[in-house]
């Protein structure tokens, strides 16, 4: 089944990341539809938040891939874990004296911000679910976009801890792995 | 103390146990070349063009298991290794590539020389750096190395400025790996390996599927005595050949497209197949859909992105082959199996694919067959792409580990030449045999003077058929007889070796072709035998594309009867 997926990972800050995986993206043909990347508490870490299209055999075997490159810490796809997912959007729409009361109230039904004002136009910046800014856009379009920006999806999973929370008594060091006890049980294969 | 980059990149790579780089100097590399005559427990191996020495690198680590070592200048010198990088990713070889950058104040300028190669090689290597700071340099070498050989092994690449080599720090060897994000797994799942072992213990036609994986983790001890506890056939694949010793009553030969009838016939009516360190690739497999039919699937490999990629399999164990065989190995019952070993035996009598038929020409088959009499099986094949390769790979019988070193995955037509040279530095007492076509050759041929310049006893075998004889081969069965692009006009390669200052011999009879093998073995240093073969001979058996393994076409009869 083709969907939307969302996939979040954990990654070095160290330069040529991001082409790394822009490229396994692309070898496998996937159309990345965003990607967010920014900071995160610990230090010299970045979470990247990717959303992708593609069946599900798909998006595991490139989330395999993506893990294997070494600067990918960690990553999941929390498509099916009901996160919560917003974006951000800054548009700036035509809005004469005769527009700008109505563009205003739909401004309020969405609970989005003014951020700017000029004679002919407004600058609204908008967040929510990707459904929720796309609607904003579609309303707001009759009455001329003249530019707009949208940031990618980012998401966290709901509940106490996520497949990328740091625990702390679990620090992020690389170690040979030692063979294990033989009545262990690891986590799956 | 305080050293230069060059010098601690020059202790660092001591340190990792390095003792050869394959290399060729420029510009930017000037400040290394000036220091490395100060350790002189770095062998440099001069070669005439960068990929020789990628390729001579990976060869060199295939057989000897360590990390290969090829140093490029910037620019020109950087992509020239590209194709050699490329061959060691698909085939899994731990390879170091060291190229030089232009000076860090020059970077992203479009200076002389100056390409960003850590960008062109991302797809093709497992990590690659720009150490920009002298300060990360011993850090960077340790890392590299550790990721090239821990898990599945592949290319690495260092991008060194020329100003990173010059410039000064206090060098302080790292002892600690810091990559919180590199996490193989290399013991499997107690749970999986049950299962698998059930499967085992219960299955009434298995076949064992052994690749280039057990040859990487020279898992051959436990290999064995898997196959030889539970009585399990043993079919490998392509480069798997030589991980389990062919004269072994259980071996059946190697699958796919040009594997044994018996070897595809077995894989296609098993009921289970333990896939131990391979990954189903096209030409082994064939028409992936009616691959295996019935066939339940253990899949043991220690990359996770190897399994259920090409085909969906039922017990997945995701750890390094020779630790999880350990585990494995307790839970085996012994089983015999003997319906299921005796039609196979029957198979392997109906399809005899490695008889050599009586003909009155240089058959290539024969030589191979030869050279395989005359050095007793103990030597190191190394070989080409092509008919060559697979008539190397078919008429020779590898019991050795690691004694067949070819380029699979990327198929890269000259390999030979470097990679014998690659072979022969990193096992010195072993003989070494090139077996190259005509076409292939000539890609590489410059490396016969770093053979002759290094005084490498390598013997080398060209097949000259006058083509470029797989291609032409596909054009006679699929297209028809229209040949195109694919007849050679040869120089005369005697003369050439001799040219190169090396012996050559040239073969046209087939009387004359033992007395040349033997001439080439005692002769010390390099030695070249031109074979004048049968110029249409077919590589058989041949699975057309996309067809099922067992879909294979046989030697035609007309041509010959078979001996048997």
């Amino acid at each position: 089944m083709i969907r939307q997926h969302i996939l979040v990972a954990l990654v070095q800050d160290r330069p040529g990341v991001l082409n790394r995986i822009a490229s396994t993206l692309r070898r496998r043909n996937f159309n990345i539809e965003s990607i967010a990347v920014g900071h995160i508490e610990q230090p010299h870490l970045s979470r990247m938040t990717i959303v992708v299209e593609g069946d599900d055999a798909n998006v595991e075997q490139v989330r395999k891939q993506l893990d294997k490159i070494i600067e990918v810490i960690r990553i999941a796809d929390i498509t099916g874990e009901n996160p919560v997912a917003r974006e951000m959007a800054m548009i700036k729409v035509r809005a004469t004296p005769s527009t700008r009361s109505e563009i205003i109230q739909i401004v309020d039904i969405f609970r989005a911000n003014i951020v700017d004002v000029s004679p002919d136009s407004l600058i609204l910046v908008v967040t929510g679910t990707q459904d929720k800014v796309d609607t904003l856009i579609e309303l707001l379009r009759g009455f001329g976009i003249r530019e707009m920006s949208r940031t990618g999806t980012i998401a966290l999973p709901r509940g106490g801890s996520g497949p990328l929370t740091i625990e702390e008594h679990k620090p992020l060091r690389h170690a040979v792995e030692q063979a294990p006890p033989e009545e262990e049980i690891l986590p799956d294969w | 103390m305080i050293k230069t980059g060059a010098e601690i990149l020059c202790e660092c790579l001591i340190k990792e146990g390095v003792e050869v780089i394959f290399g060729f100097p420029g510009g930017v590399l000037l400040p290394l070349y000036d220091t490395l005559p100060r350790y002189p427990q770095l062998r440099h191996i001069l070669v005439r063009h960068e990929q020789g020495a990628a390729h001579a690198a990976d060869a060199y680590a295939r057989v000897t298991g360590k990390v290969g070592v090829c140093l490029a200048t910037s620019g020109p010198g950087a992509t020239n290794l590209v194709t050699g990088i490329a061959n060691a990713y698909l085939d899994s070889v731990p390879l170091l590539s060291i190229t030089g950058q232009v000076p860090t104040h020059f970077i992203g300028k479009d200076a002389f020389q100056e390409i960003d190669i850590t960008g062109i090689t991302v797809p093709i290597t497992k990590y690659n750096q720009l150490v920009l700071d002298v300060d990360d340099l011993a850090r960077s070498v340790h890392e590299a190395v550790h990721v090239a050989l821990t898990g599945r092994p592949g290319p690495v690449l260092l991008d060194i400025p020329r100003d990173v080599f010059q410039a000064r720090t206090e060098y302080i060897h790292p002892d600690k790996i810091d990559l919180p994000g590199f996490k193989p797994k290399l013991f499997g799942h107690p749970a999986q390996i049950k299962k698998a072992a059930d499967l085992v213990n219960s299955a009434e036609r298995p076949v064992i599927v052994a690749g280039h994986g057990v040859n990487i983790a020279r898992a051959y001890a436990e290999l064995k005595e898997l196959a030889e506890n539970a009585q399990l056939p043993v079919v490998t694949t392509f480069l798997g050949i030589g991980c389990f010793p062919e004269s072994h009553v259980l071996s059946y030969g190697w699958l796919g497209m040009h594997g044994m009838g018996y070897a595809n016939k077995a894989i296609h009516n098993a009921d289970l197949l333990i896939a131990i360190g391979m990954r189903f690739d096209d030409r082994a497999t064939g028409g992936v859909s009616t691959f295996a039919p019935q066939a339940r699937i253990v899949h043991i490999d220690v990359d996770a992105a190897e399994i259920g990629k090409n085909l969906k399999v039922e017990v997945p164990i995701v750890g390094d082959v020779k630790n999880v065989l350990q585990v494995l190995n307790k839970q085996i019952v012994k089983r015999d199996h003997i319906g299921w070993l005796s039609q196979l035996d029957d198979w392997r009598a109906q399809h005899p694919a490695t008889e050599v038929r009586d003909h009155e020409g240089v058959l290539p088959q024969y030589i191979i067959r030869q050279i395989h009499e005359a050095t007793k099986g103990d030597t190191i094949i190394v070989t080409g792409v092509g008919q060559a390769q697979m008539w190397a790979a078919q008429y020779f019988f590898y019991d050795k580990p690691n004694s067949f070193v070819s380029s699979g995955g990327l198929g890269t037509m000259g390999f030979e030449l470097p990679g014998a040279i690659g072979a022969k530095v990193g096992c010195p007492h072993e003989t070494v045999w090139c077996i190259a076509g005509d076409g292939g050759f000539q890609m590489t041929v410059q490396e016969l003077a770093t053979m002759v310049q290094e005084d490498l006893d390598i013997n080398i075998a060209v097949f000259n058929n006058g083509w470029l004889g797989m291609v032409r081969q596909w054009q006679e069965l699929i297209y028809n007889k229209r040949y195109f692009g694919t007849q050679l006009y040869n120089p005369d390669f005697v003369k050439l070796a001799e040219a190169y200052g090396m012996k050559g011999v040239r073969v046209s009879k087939k009387i004359d072709v033992r007395p040349a093998i033997h001439k080439a073995m005692e002769h010390k240093g390099p030695f070249l035998i031109e074979f004048v073969v049968e110029p249409e001979e077919n590589v058989y058996p041949f699975v057309p594309p996309g067809k099922t393994i067992v879909e294979f076409l046989e030697m035609p009869s007309p041509l010959g009867s078979l001996k048997k």
